[in-house]
């Protein structure tokens, strides 16, 4: 049984497996990856999660329709999402936190950075 | 050797915590005991006063017994502040090893994924996500060098098209140069680093032992990349050597499975 259950939403497999081996630090963590925001979803309806972190850019469904779909969802809007992405724009961060997004990452990717913020949303001190 | 580090500075610092633990205690103990002694030497002094006979030695005695506990107070304090300063140097040791790890994590994670597949169009993809997600580069090609005509010839572009990217002969201008010594450019000033596909703000060749294969060159980084990091040097020395290996496994991979496929096609017509 896993303390804190972690959606990884992102195309490219190098960066999952670089997302997922910053949060093995926490203790108690269990991740679930999927590979664009439609799988996401379909993830998200099988079991309880309690952190969510999404690309923004990748096939099917993007991560900003995700953030979306999930804020405005009443089973999973209660869920935080941190986006994760090479947009660096002012405005891009804007309209993903205006969207419903809890954080938001520009890559190229930190470890430490997302470590953290996990662990903020997560409330682990 | 990273993971034995860690341990150790973790294990000097638990220790020193609790150096520092016992040092306060045993502080507060000299203080309770001073002011003990203290509040004795007032009742004698107060005694004295109303006529009573304190007696010499008992005052001396104490006095004495005060000014030793001053003297190993001051000692403990010291201690105390150096155990402080020591925390400090082990905290800032601590975070700077974390950063090292996570840096190699990087690089291991990036090592593998190149060494994952034999599919050539996956080995590119992985180098372009290397490039994009942990180097931060927004516009970049990799070109292979063909021996035959000595070109160097955009395989893979990401922000920019392919067909924009000229062809470029070994030995000529920055890239024919970098491909041709194997040795790494990178623009003086990124800041005012103008797109010149001739001239890229970086290129690294990718290289076999010293036969080079081909070239990365990036000529845009992504925005909130202001500059290189150590670790990118890393990346960059890691692609050099990893990424060309992994191309050219690939690539000998699928030459063999076409061969072979072709091999197999005759000898079925002849069995047939």
């Amino acid at each position: 049984m896993s303390d804190y259950n972690v959606l990884i939403v992102e195309d490219s497999p190098t960066m999952r497996q670089l997302i997922a081996f910053a949060l093995k630090r926490i203790r108690g963590v269990r991740i679930v990856e999927a590979n664009d925001g439609v799988d996401g979803l379909k993830k998200l309806s099988s079991e309880r999660f309690d952190l969510i972190l999404t690309d923004i850019n990748m096939p099917i469904m993007d991560g900003l329709k995700l953030v979306s779909l999930v804020r405005n969802d009443a089973n999973y809007k209660a869920i935080p999402i941190v986006v994760i992405t090479t947009e660096g724009a002012q405005e891009d961060r804007e309209r993903a936190l205006a969207l419903g997004a809890n954080d938001y990452i520009t890559k190229p990717i930190q470890p430490t950075k997302i470590l953290d913020v996990a662990k903020n949303l997560l409330r682990i001190v | 050797m990273q993971k034995d580090d860690e341990r150790l500075v973790h294990s000097r610092g638990e220790e020193f915590l609790q150096v520092f633990k016992k040092g306060a205690e045993f502080t507060q103990e000299l203080l309770r005991e001073n002011e003990r002694l203290r509040f004795r030497l007032l009742e004698l002094e107060k005694s004295q006063i109303s006529g009573e006979p304190a007696p010499a030695a008992e005052l001396k005695k104490l006095n004495e017994r005060i000014a030793d506990l001053e003297q190993e107070k001051q000692e403990i304090l010291d201690r105390i502040r150096h155990v402080e300063e020591e925390n400090q140097d082990f905290a800032a040791r601590y975070l700077e090893i974390e950063d090292e790890n996570n840096n190699l994590a990087n690089l291991y994670i990036a090592s593998y994924q190149l060494h994952s597949t034999l599919d050539f169009k996956e080995v590119l993809q992985i180098i372009t996500e290397i490039i994009i997600n942990l180097i931060g580069a927004e516009e970049f090609a990799i070109m292979l060098l063909d021996e035959k005509s000595d070109e160097l010839q955009a395989v893979s572009t990401e922000g920019i098209d392919r067909s924009e990217i000229p062809a470029f002969r070994l030995g000529k201008g920055i890239i024919g140069t970098v491909a041709q010594s194997g040795e790494n450019h990178f623009a003086s000033d990124f800041d005012s680093y103008e797109r010149d596909f001739s001239a890229p703000m970086v290129c690294i060749p990718l290289k076999i032992k010293e036969h080079v294969i081909g070239v990365l060159a990036i000529y845009k980084l992504l925005m909130q990349k202001k500059e290189f990091a150590a670790v990118d040097y890393e990346l960059f020395t890691l692609l050099a050597g990893h990424a060309a290996t992994a191309i050219f496994s690939s690539r000998l991979y699928s030459d063999s499975e076409r061969k072979l496929s072709t091999i197999q096609g005759f000898i079925d017509l002849l069995t047939k």
